[in-house]
């Protein structure tokens, strides 16, 4: 458990904004539930993967989803957009209801929801085209064509992603001539431009160098303002660094769920520990 | 000799079979390029690329009317076996897995496989024998026909190069399965699908069979796609088959302008597969 003391746990940063109200509980449960998940289980062909995963997400709050490689926290993220709808044999059961609908109803407009739930995955795929018909895609295929809110768009959705002054000059050039890290936070300006309400990030820096890294983790602390993140990583310190809750998969299922703090400093769960003080995993 | 002399030698003597095997299926392409390239340069020359044909007897003259035979055949070919073959291409690689893919796969490597000269035969009832009359329009329906297929694979194969990453990109940000693929997807691989493409021009362009009895052969010049069109390619089998020498050497000319053009088509195509490729690696 010493090595959680070093790292930089902000979690709870937010809470002193309310002076006048009392704090009673901790703040990421003052907040309402963006998604709410019910017994849900996810099978690939007759694999089950997920098993009876129960969570509520709360809004403008950072959650992390954190365990071994194939402990499902991947399938489940991809659960939130029904990104897994791509593979064939895939068929989830239960219910996940994002501001109280449930997206797996029949009848839910998946492409619709796909705006509303925007996701940036672990390797950056920047289209090859240029960095601003990269952010503009989402705008156009959602019927924008005008040219002055196009720009608008375009440049708002870079500056949130922190890439702005480093390609205003040059946004007509391809964007596979970026850098690494600077084609990650592209993908995350693309996501921003069709003003999501939740922003699903999958391994967004595994494939980073270490200041790319805290390009991305000051990117995520500044976005939560607006959005609902929810982040799956492998790296623990990450997990502690940007996240409000914490989520702990294993084999499937969900075995603890708090806040980051508590999720680091005095987990319930043996489990829990034993992965987070890195003795297994 | 202890174990490790004899695996040496062993290794020593594969490899050599190897290289000689490699060395054996280089000659004739070695030797095919040296003669076509001394034989078919020296007999080009500026009326070759502008004249017609000479009344037999009569020296010099040239291909110009097969020259633009060619193209116009394999222009009509290109006219509607591409879109056909791009479309089939599409459906192939986004929506593998059906049966009905999986039939339409099939149908396009048996179609490959027919010989060039059974496509010529089907395009002679097809096109030929409704109006009685050889034509243009005969010869590139047959040409089409045999490039169908291979547009189709290319374009397959090229998709599916493309990294999936981008179709998930764009399912992400709200775009439906067609936007992606004709958005994204698709455009993508357009350098590659276009290089196939002129690789299969290249291929049909090199066709003899199927144009016997299809746009058969044209001593005139004519652009009439309704009346038989000379080829290069007819051009040079009834010039190799003739008794002159100076058809002869106009023959290795067409010969020579044959291999240039797949040539050059080939490496082409090399190249943009290899950016494409490039592409794909993290």
């Amino acid at each position: 458990m010493t090595t959680i003391m070093d790292m930089d746990v902000r979690t709870s940063a937010p809470a002193a904004a309310h002076p006048i109200v009392p704090e009673t509980k901790p703040p990421a449960l003052e907040r309402q539930v963006k998604i709410r998940v019910d017994s849900f289980d996810f099978y690939y062909g007759p694999a089950k993967v997920l098993h009876g995963i129960k969570l509520d997400i709360p809004e403008r709050q950072v959650t992390a989803l954190i365990g071994p490689s194939g402990c499902g926290k991947s399938t489940f993220i991809r659960s939130i957009n029904r990104m897994n709808d791509i593979i064939p044999e895939a068929r989830a059961v239960g219910t996940i209801e994002i501001d109280g609908r449930n997206i797996y109803a029949g009848g839910t407009d998946v492409v619709a929801l796909r705006r509303r739930v925007g996701m940036v995955f672990q390797k950056s795929n920047p289209f090859p085209k240029s960095i601003y018909d990269n952010v503009a895609y989402g705008l156009r295929i959602g019927g924008m064509h005008n040219k002055r809110e196009l720009n608008d768009l375009v440049e708002q959705s870079l500056i949130r992603a922190a890439l702005w002054d480093e390609v205003k000059g040059r946004l007509q050039s391809s964007a596979l001539a970026l850098s690494g890290g600077q084609q990650q936070r592209l993908c995350i300006a693309r996501a921003l431009a069709v003003d999501p309400e939740i922003l699903l990030m999958d391994e967004p820096a595994s494939a980073l160098d270490p200041i790319a890294t805290t390009k991305i983790e000051e990117l995520i602390w500044d976005l939560k303002v607006n959005y609902t993140i929810v982040i799956v990583t492998h790296n623990m310190q990450q997990a502690a660094r940007v996240s409000d809750r914490t989520a702990f998969f294993m084999l499937g299922r969900l075995i603890e769920y708090s806040d980051t703090k508590t999720i680091f400093m005095n987990p319930k769960e043996k489990m829990t520990e034993d992965y987070v003080t890195g003795r297994f995993g | 000799m202890n174990n490790a002399a004899r695996r040496k030698i062993i290794s020593r003597i594969v490899e050599a079979l190897c290289a000689l095997a490699v060395v054996l299926a280089l000659i004739p392409l070695a030797m095919i390029l040296f003669y076509v390239l001394t034989r078919g340069l020296s007999a080009l020359n500026f009326a070759f690329f502008t004249h017609t044909p000479k009344p037999v007897g009569e020296a010099g003259g040239g291909m110009a009317n097969a020259i633009v035979g060619t193209l116009i055949l394999i222009g009509i070919a290109a006219l509607f076996a591409v879109p056909i073959g791009i479309i089939c291409g599409i459906h192939l690689a986004e929506y593998a897995g059906t049966k009905f893919s999986s039939i339409v796969r099939f149908a396009a490597d048996v179609l490959n496989g027919v010989p060039s000269i059974v496509i010529g035969m089907f395009a002679y009832g097809l096109v030929v024998l409704p109006v009685k009359r050889f034509s243009a329009i005969a010869g590139g329906v047959a040409l089409g026909l045999l490039m169908i297929p291979i547009v189709v694979r290319t374009t397959e194969e090229l998709l599916r190069l493309v990294p999936s990453g981008l179709r998930e990109g764009a399912l992400a940000l709200g775009a439906t399965r067609s936007r992606a693929v004709f958005g994204v997807i698709v455009p993508a691989a357009l350098p590659g699908i276009l290089t196939g493409i002129l690789v299969a021009l290249a291929r049909v362009a090199g066709e003899t069979a199927p144009l016997l009895f299809t746009s058969f052969n044209n001593a005139y010049w004519s652009t009439n796609l309704m009346q038989p069109m000379a080829s290069l390619t007819y051009q040079v089998y009834t010039y190799a088959l003739s008794p002159y020498d100076d058809w002869h050497r106009q023959a290795w000319a067409g010969a020579f302008l044959l291999v240039m053009m797949i040539l050059t088509l080939s490496i082409a195509a090399r190249l943009a597969v290899r950016r494409l490729e490039r592409m794909n690696r993290p």
